[in-house]
């Protein structure tokens, strides 16, 4: 019992260490990845003892610093309590959504069987736009409480900009769901292990030797909602191109203007983390989450009948390898699309949203259905 | 046992402040903790399912448009009510916890009791018996939810003309 709980909490505690150490390299990779986009050198000047280790000192060590000990204002006529509020509700649900995505199959140490996933709960998918639909509050609150019309305008956006993708976000994901079956993140990752030709029937012979020999990751078998997804889940997290509620050089810097010091590094590092949970989602929904291609429980089982046994404590470090990889890859590229593509108008992200991602997520839905059917 | 007191105690705490608050905006996130509660006691009683829909669809889309709203019209506090709305709210009340109290000390065990399976509140359950026992008033509900957002929109173009 107390091994249990113990158990659950070293995951916890893993789980939110790697997702908040990830969120502060994310800030160093995203300064210096820009400046090499834009052919300059970007910061390189704080170090210690001379060691300045490419802009590392000054982003993960200088930043905090002067983050946390800069003087907490708040504006005299904003609401004081929302105001400290707003980072943390604007934080919250960056974290926690992590409870349910699943880092690695499982680890077996002697008799006990280890599920690398915090909380395998069975409505899985669900929780996670749940806690994404919270993280409205942050913005909303945030932009209230600032007092100043800067503010209520980019949180107002915010705020209807969110709610729109969610449903797109939340529709896309429903080819996903119907191939695979289950609401379990685990599951899902678990399902895309076997190979595609397992699923086409006999006769589609020139099929199967055409594709059947992939994996059945979902990109595979879901190309248009991994594209949905990934715009969704970008304008989501406010990410440039759609970062007009942050607007840097319209409206100062929308909700989060009269943020200063600590409250802001929350909402920074909520975007980060945010980042963070978007690739881990693109990850576990559509390449296989912790799967290496061929790899099964006891080593390699290549489709040409070749196999490779390995011992279980290395399938189990490339498969969290794997996971890792494909996350950081993930962050990566949004980071590139953010120095890449400018800035979409309001009324193009709003007509994007309902015009044109609602409908080619129910088209993808409707033909999902016809293709399960005419497999079966 | 403790989980419940704890959140039932939670639950009337940011009740009360929805009612007796007087900053709109601090009304709205007291409703907002209170729905996260209820969400919360669900998932003690093994109805993940209904917990999750419950923060989805309540605390956080219904609630979001409340603060738009709030924010969009900016309220001040209301005066208080005089005279006969006091009346009529205590007698209300008084009413509710008469008929409350009467079905708590009710000791007897309900008429035909169920066992609860492994998949008691899981999604499975609850869509196949959406899907199959109560697909009539799942499809009206539906319609309903049609007719709202048409009339939302005849109203909305009508002041724009």
């Amino acid at each position: 019992m107390i091994v249990d709980i113990g158990i659950i909490a070293l995951k916890a505690f893993l789980v939110l260490f790697m997702v908040l150490n990830l969120a502060g390299v994310l800030g160093w990779i995203e300064r210096k990845g820009s400046a090499l986009m834009q052919d300059r050198i970007g910061a390189n000047r704080a170090s210690i003892l001379g060691f300045a280790g490419m802009g590392l000192i000054n982003t993960l060590v200088a930043d905090p610093v002067k983050f946390l000990t800069k003087e907490d204002f708040i504006p005299p006529r904003g609401d004081k309590f929302l105001h400290t509020l707003a980072p943390c509700m604007a934080l919250f649900p960056a974290l926690v959504t992590f409870a349910v995505i699943p880092f690695g199959d499982v680890l077996q140490i002697g008799e006990r069987v280890i599920n690398l996933q915090v909380a395998n709960l069975n409505i899985g998918i669900l929780y996670v736009f749940a806690m994404g639909s919270l993280g409205v509050y942050g913005i909303v609150i945030g932009a209230w409480a600032s007092n100043n019309k800067f503010s209520l305008l980019g949180g107002v956006r915010g705020s209807a900009q969110m709610i729109s993708y969610e449903v797109a976000m939340g529709l896309s994901v429903i080819g996903i769901l119907m191939v695979y079956g289950t609401l379990e993140l685990q599951e899902i990752a678990r399902g895309q292990g076997t190979l595609i030709r397992e699923f086409l029937p006999e006769s589609w012979r020139f099929l199967k030797a055409a594709i059947g020999w992939l994996p059945s990751w979902g990109i595979f078998l879901q190309p248009l909602a991994f594209l949905l997804f990934f715009t969704a889940a970008v304008a989501e997290t406010k990410r440039v191109p759609f970062d007009l509620p942050e607007g840097e050089s319209e409206i100062v810097a929308g909700y989060h203007v009269e943020y200063s010091g600590g409250k802001f590094l929350m909402f920074f590092a909520g975007e980060f983390a945010e980042i963070v949970t978007a690739a881990a989602l693109m990850t576990t929904l559509f390449f296989g989450g912790w799967q290496v291609p061929y790899l099964l429980r006891d080593g390699f089982h290549f489709p040409w009948g070749a196999s490779w046994l390995l011992p279980h404590l290395a399938v189990v470090l490339l498969q969290v390898g794997a996971f890792a990889v494909k996350v950081v890859f993930f962050c990566w590229l949004q980071i590139l699309l953010r120095w890449s593509v400018p800035r979409f108008r309001y009324d193009q992200v709003m007509r994007l949203g309902w015009k044109m991602l609602l409908p080619l997520a129910l088209f993808n839905v409707i033909v999902t259905a016809l293709v399960i059917v005419a497999v079966q | 046992m403790m989980i419940f007191y704890l959140l039932a105690a939670l639950l009337v705490l940011s009740s009360l402040i929805v009612v007796f608050q007087r900053n709109v905006v601090h009304c709205a996130m007291a409703l907002v903790a209170a729905l996260f509660l209820i969400a919360i006691l669900f998932v003690t009683l093994q109805a993940p399912m209904v917990g999750v829909l419950q923060i989805l669809v309540y605390a956080g889309a219904i609630m979001v448009l409340f603060l738009f709203v709030i924010m969009l019209l900016n309220p001040t506090s209301l005066e208080p009510r005089r005279g006969l709305s006091w009346g009529f709210g205590t007698v209300a009340a008084l009413l509710l916890a008469v008929a409350l109290a009467a079905l708590v000390s009710h000791d007897e065990a309900p008429a035909d009791p169920f066992a609860a399976t492994e998949l008691f509140g899981a999604p499975e359950s609850l869509a196949k018996s959406l899907f199959t026992d109560f697909v009539l008033p799942f499809e009206i509900a539906s319609v309903l939810l049609l007719i709202a957002i048409v009339g939302a929109v005849v109203l909305a173009k009508r002041e724009h003309n």
